[in-house]
């Protein structure tokens, strides 16, 4: 039994530092995005990377502190392609609740952006999807402008939202 | 006779009041991009040359840049080309750009491993369309991921940091390859603010709208000395949302700034950014609270990084 208990502690403390070990980016298992080909036409061309707030200045440094100041938790990112052509990326952060995801998502906003039917509320631009979905606001930004990008992003997001 | 002489003098006051204003080159190609969404090849060579030659006073390229590449370098010393890869594929240091500018400097007498091209890490390096390469027999290219950081830490004024060795120990001169974004903090990135990519915590640079941290950081010996010249993409910026890739807020001025005096460099381009700005409908900078303060901080007498007064800068459009 004591045996037994070392032995579980001994996988605990091992999880733990294997988790806390690694600083800054880390690769995730808990992952928030569609894998190739579960989103038509879509493949996921990167491992998903993610951000502990204090570390978010190395994936979006200068444009971190908005984040903190609303209440970034964490952030995960990963790239994508569409039909082998279209590049995007898409980026989940987790907010400490539903009111940070707000904050982000209704500044910055322009008088072209389309409301689209995604989580909570969302927004599509040509080139881009924004929508938040109880604490979470999920970017989806393609490369170039293309006549299949704004159909594509908007059921990639829509992939995206399933999982969260 | 008096009248003569004093018009000779008031004359050759006004000429060297000229001489001695900072030269900023903002030079332009409209069809830049030809029919394509990414700049041509041969139409960024064409247009670095006619900025290069501008600022310089050398039509010829290579004679131009022997100018910029001192006698002392040229043979055996490395040059670095500090890039931008921050704000993600979109909104990057273009490759094209860099790869004119090796070309050019191999020519004028550069050895092709004498050069690197630097950012933060790969990834900075592979968004700009660059691939990373140690090997010195050609260009090299790589991140301060691979050469790390000085260990003993330096002031900068009220936080300590660390520099790249990059910087510090391997190059002798370096050229500076911003791209033109608008920033959240600073209000507007370009030359000087590209600096904090030589830093291992540029986060503590931010407070304050990054000021006095940007002017602070370039007041440091490495980055004063060796920083000496800016060739700024504004081939592509955004104008609002930076310095991430907000495609929304895409802008493709098909520009190049170049400028030995960086304060007039950043000055030139806030301009450039505000008037694309207020065509926007946006407000400038400064009525969005994010007025680059640290421009005018790195031209106070504290420290005399160069001017922001446009009496002082001469202004040449090709």
């Amino acid at each position: 039994m004591l045996c037994n208990g070392r032995w579980m502690l001994a996988v605990t403390v091992l999880a733990i530092a294997g988790a806390a070990g690694c600083t800054g980016c880390r690769k995730t298992k808990v992952d928030l995005f569609p894998a190739s080909g579960a989103v038509a036409g879509w493949e996921k061309t990167g491992d998903t990377r993610t951000f502990a707030a204090k570390d978010l200045w190395q994936y979006i440094d200068g444009d971190a502190e908005q984040y903190i100041s609303a209440g970034v938790v964490s952030t995960a990112t990963s790239d994508y392609k569409y039909q082998g052509h279209l590049e995007a990326v898409a980026d989940v952060y987790t907010m400490g609740d539903s009111a940070g995801a707000k904050k982000i998502l209704e500044s910055g906003q322009t008088k072209d952006a389309k409301t689209v039917q995604l989580g909570d509320s969302g927004v599509a631009y040509a080139q881009s999807v924004t929508f938040r979905k109880g604490p979470y606001l999920v970017r989806i930004v393609a490369y170039e402008s293309t006549p299949d990008a704004p159909q594509a992003l908007v059921a990639l997001a829509q992939g995206v939202e399933a999982k969260l | 006779m008096l009248s003569s002489s004093g018009a000779g003098l008031t004359g050759m006051l006004a000429q060297h009041a000229e001489m001695v204003k900072s030269r900023v080159v903002v030079a332009r190609d409209v069809a830049l991009r030809g029919t394509g969404s990414q700049p041509d090849e041969k139409r960024v060579l064409d247009l670095l040359d006619k900025a290069m030659a501008a600022y310089t006073r050398r039509e010829k390229p290579i004679e131009a840049w022997r100018r910029i590449v001192p006698p002392e370098l040229l043979k055996d010393k490395v040059i670095g080309l500090k890039v931008n890869g921050l704000g993600g594929k979109g909104i990057s240091t273009h490759a094209v750009l860099v790869l004119a500018i090796c070309e050019r400097l191999q020519q004028a007498g550069v050895a092709a491993g004498n050069i690197v091209v630097w950012e933060r890490d790969a990834r900075s390096l592979e968004v700009c369309g660059l691939t990373v390469n140690t090997d010195s027999r050609r260009v090299r290219c790589f991140g301060n991921d691979v050469a790390g950081y000085e260990d003993q830490q330096v002031q900068c004024g009220p936080v300590r940091i660390r520099l790249a060795k990059l910087l510090t120990r391997e190059c002798a001169m370096v050229i500076n390859l911003p791209i033109l974004k608008d920033h959240d903090q600073a209000g507007m990135t370009f030359s000087m603010k590209n600096m904090y990519g030589a830093a291992d915590t540029p986060y503590l640079l931010h407070p304050n709208n990054c000021n006095p941290g940007v002017a602070n950081l370039n007041c440091i010996k490495a980055i004063r000395e060796k920083v000496t010249l800016t060739i700024g993409d504004a081939m592509s910026s955004v104008y609002q949302g930076g310095p991430m890739f907000r495609p929304e807020h895409l802008w493709y001025p098909n520009t190049l700034i170049v400028g030995g005096d960086r304060v007039a460099v950043d000055h030139t381009a806030w301009q450039m950014l505000d008037g694309k700005r207020v065509e926007a409908g946006l407000p400038t900078l400064e009525a969005a609270g994010r007025r680059p303060q640290y421009i005018e901080t790195a031209a106070d007498a504290m420290h005399r990084l160069g001017v922001n007064d446009p009496q002082r800068i001469r202004l040449i459009e090709v």
